[in-house]
């Protein structure tokens, strides 16, 4: 599904990933780990196709197709999807709006006509309970004064109403409390098909285990200089990252 | 006076010089280009109309040539020759060999997008009318309703042979002829425009839009609209056609006065969609326009504006809040892309005790454009616990482009409240990836990120207008990034 060839990205000329090596095939979940700016979300957002990072060197290949002169909203449409780390507020666009927006601005782009009204009241109402969101909360402008859990979970809901082929998911869990972890974990595993595949970024075990990783990779330095099974994140979460760090030197 | 007859109108121009050598052929529906007092008087003559009116146009004229253009807003253009200019045209006729196909096919996309009917389009293009039988049988239908209920609703020149005493007892009466260089200048060559009064307790039972725009072909240069909604009566009046209009006119001065008597209500919505000149800022319409009203005891008036046309926009619709109790609003949105250039707000004068304004106004600039909000809240010092809550933002789009907030505030009354607000905001990189993430390219995304900002103020539209506001909002902000 997803392929990244000795990926190297820049913004400002400063490099920031520096020869990525990534295989993602459908039904895996991939967990990516990292010291904090060590380049987790630039990858992110260079897959989803933010067009201030360049790409100075190596291959995004998605579906075995070279995504690099597509915009983000083709990627997008093609079932890209990113749960942003710092969602943005858009005032006076409600979340339902702006889920609807999107659901039909990607049918357009497949040739669809818009969802029928009846359909997406349907589909929203099957999501938001899925992710026990209250509906009087769809009604808000989109993460305009939502509390840190609240826009995670709202990313998570757009994730549900989008249903795409592959979900990078920055940092979702850090903002939720307890209860919503389980509830937005268990929302994504039920997601979860054979045909999708998931990428998680993450620093910290407790989301891996609900959601569990096929694969655990660690990124420093703009580079994967780790990649195991789930043990993995267990192993990172008792001994931190010196270890690997040092790995690296040596 | 004897009736003026053209020939005698002839003779006399004849024995006078003129500096941009005046002649008229009256048989021909244009005046010659220039102004002077014959012009005045010749206007008048062929609209048949009363000594009084030519009297009180000529006053004005008079004023006129002694005021010199403001210069005080923050546009700058080229001062329109007011030599250069014909101040009489009677309504371009239906020229039935015309059809859509001789219609500039930009305009015809535009009317696409908005979604006006073929039959609209032709109308608004002066081509014959398939159905012409139709479009008369509705406006009956609405003039039968309207009559029963005895409210009057024409065009002012029928009004002022029809209903003499109503508008001389108010035409003046809020924009008084002298009350700036544009209003002088509309009431001495005011073309014509609409006259509508609401009687006593009546609340009209539709928006007066429907009715305007099958009947109201084309707008004039020089409008000039009279509403009178008496004593506990109500009236939404809508002004202004939602199709992008291509007028070949430079300058519109058109004057608007309201009066709301004890009790009334009057909600006055436009949307101004003039020509704004191409995206090199050639060519467009210079607008400038005044438009007050006044508040009895218990009244309330409010403006909703919807600009996103002309070159330049100087316009800033007011409420004399004189009757205790009374309420002004001023809803606004001004969009401006390109070279246009806006200089609009409000002014409310709060005189009569707890009275009480709200102004929300909303500037959205792009390109090289520069969008200002002016506007005065004067509290008068017998305006005993005045309220007034003003909001100005600014959505900027790009680097290039201005927004400039200039609030006046007096206050003779300690007892007054006065909250003002203002936010400037532009258009994140961050928010419009983020709406590409989820598939919505980017001219959409400005879309509907400058929806949400206007969101308080489309909502104060009639339904209908809103939506096609929203889409007129989209249209103009089309090409305004890279
Ligand atoms: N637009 C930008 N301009 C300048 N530097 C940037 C930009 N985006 C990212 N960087 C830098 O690139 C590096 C990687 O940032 P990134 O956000 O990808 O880290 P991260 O791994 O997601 O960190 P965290 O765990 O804190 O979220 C950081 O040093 C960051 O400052
Ligand atoms: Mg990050």
């Amino acid at each position: 599904m997803l392929k990244i060839n000795n990926l190297h990205a820049s913004v400002d000329d400063k490099a920031i990933l520096k020869g990525i090596n990534l295989v993602v095939n459908p039904g895996e979940v991939h967990a990516i780990m990292g010291p904090n700016g060590s380049g987790k979300s630039t990858l992110a957002s260079v897959i989803a196709g933010k067009e201030e990072y360049e790409v100075t060197e190596g291959e995004i290949l998605l579906f075995d197709e070279n995504i690099d002169e597509l915009a983000a909203e083709e990627r997008a449409h093609k079932g890209v999807f990113l749960s942003f780390q710092y969602p943005v507020e858009i005032p006076g666009v409600s979340v339902t709006n702006f889920i609807k927006t999107a659901i039909n601005e990607t049918r357009k782009a497949q040739g669809l006509e818009d969802m029928p009204a009846k359909d997406m009241l349907k589909l929203i109402r099957e999501k938001s309970e899925m992710l026990e969101i209250d509906r009087k909360f769809l009604s808000r402008s989109l993460n305009e004064g939502f509390s840190g859990g609240e826009k995670k979970r709202n990313e998570i809901f757009q994730m549900a109403m989008l249903e795409p082929k592959l979900a990078i998911l920055d940092e979702t869990d850090s903002g939720l409390d307890i209860d919503a972890l389980r509830i937005v974990a268990n929302g994504v595993n039920k997601l979860k098909s054979k045909d999708n595949a998931v990428i998680i970024i993450t620093h910290y075990q407790r989301l891996l285990d609900y959601i569990v990783p096929d694969f655990v990779h660690v990124l420093h330095d703009g580079k994967i200089v780790k990649s195991g099974g789930k043990e993995l994140a267990h192993e990172l979460e008792e001994k931190g990252y010196d270890w690997i760090k040092q790995e690296v030197v040596t | 006076m004897n009736k003026y007859t053209e020939d005698d109108l002839r003779e006399e121009l004849k024995t006078k010089e003129y500096e941009y050598g005046f002649y008229t052929d009256i048989e021909s529906d244009t005046f010659p280009i220039g102004l002077n007092e014959e012009i005045v008087k010749a206007i008048s003559l062929k609209k048949e109309e009363p000594e009084w009116m030519t009297e009180w146009r000529l006053e004005a004229f008079k004023a006129w040539k002694e005021m010199t253009e403001p210069e005080w807003a923050n546009v700058h253009y080229a001062k329109p020759d007011f030599q250069a200019i014909a101040y009489y045209s009677a309504p371009k006729s239906v020229d039935p060999n015309k059809t859509l196909d001789d219609v500039d096919p930009d305009l015809l996309e535009m009317y696409k997008k908005l979604g006006i009917s073929v039959d609209e389009q032709k109308k608004m293009n002066n081509v014959a009318m398939d159905i012409v039988v139709d479009s008369v049988s509705v406006a009956t239908t609405f003039k039968k309703t309207l009559g029963e209920k005895g409210i009057i609703f024409m065009p002012i020149s029928e009004a002022i042979k029809e209903h003499p005493e109503l508008v001389r007892k108010y035409l003046g009466t809020i924009v008084p002829q002298k009350d700036n260089f544009y209003a002088a200048l509309n009431s001495a060559v005011f073309s014509d425009g609409s006259f509508c009064y609401i009687p006593k307790g009546v609340r009209c039972p539709m928006e007066l839009s429907t009715y305007f725009r099958i009947n109201q072909g084309g707008t004039g240069q020089f409008e000039r609209t009279l509403l009178i909604a008496d004593e506990d009566s109500y009236v939404s009046y809508l002004e202004g056609c939602t199709a992008p209009s291509r007028d070949e006119n430079q300058l519109h001065a058109a004057v608007v006065e309201l009066i709301a008597l004890d009790g009334a209500e009057i909600k006055y919505s436009t949307v101004q969609n003039w020509y704004p000149g191409n995206a090199e800022g050639k060519g467009g319409v210079y607008n400038f326009v005044t438009k007050r009203g006044l508040c009895e005891k218990n009244a309330k008036i409010s403006w909703t504006q919807v600009e996103t046309g002309s070159a330049v926009t100087w316009k800033y619709p007011s409420c004399i809040l004189k009757g205790d109790n009374s309420v002004g609003e001023f809803y606004s949105i001004a969009v401006t892309n390109n070279y246009q250039q806006a200089d609009t707000g409000t002014k409310m004068i709060h005189l009569g005790k707890n009275t009480k304004s709200t102004i929300i106004s909303k500037g959205i600039s792009a390109g090289k454009s520069q969008n200002s909000y002016r506007g005065l809240v004067k509290i008068s010092a017998n305006a005993d616990n005045a309220r007034n809550f003003s909001q100005c933002d600014s959505l900027l789009m790009g680097n290039d482009c201005g927004a400039h907030t200039f609030p006046y505030i007096e206050v003779k009354n300690k007892s007054a409240q006065i909250e003002h607000e203002a936010t400037t905001s532009k258009i994140g990189e961050d928010q419009i990836f983020y709406c590409n993430q989820r598939g919505i390219e980017t001219e959409k995304a400005i879309a509907l990120i400058v929806n949400g900002f206007s969101k308080d103020v489309l909502n104060k539209l009639p339904m209908e207008f809103a939506i096609e506001a929203q889409k007129l909002l989209e249209i103009s902000l089309e090409g305004s990034v890279g």
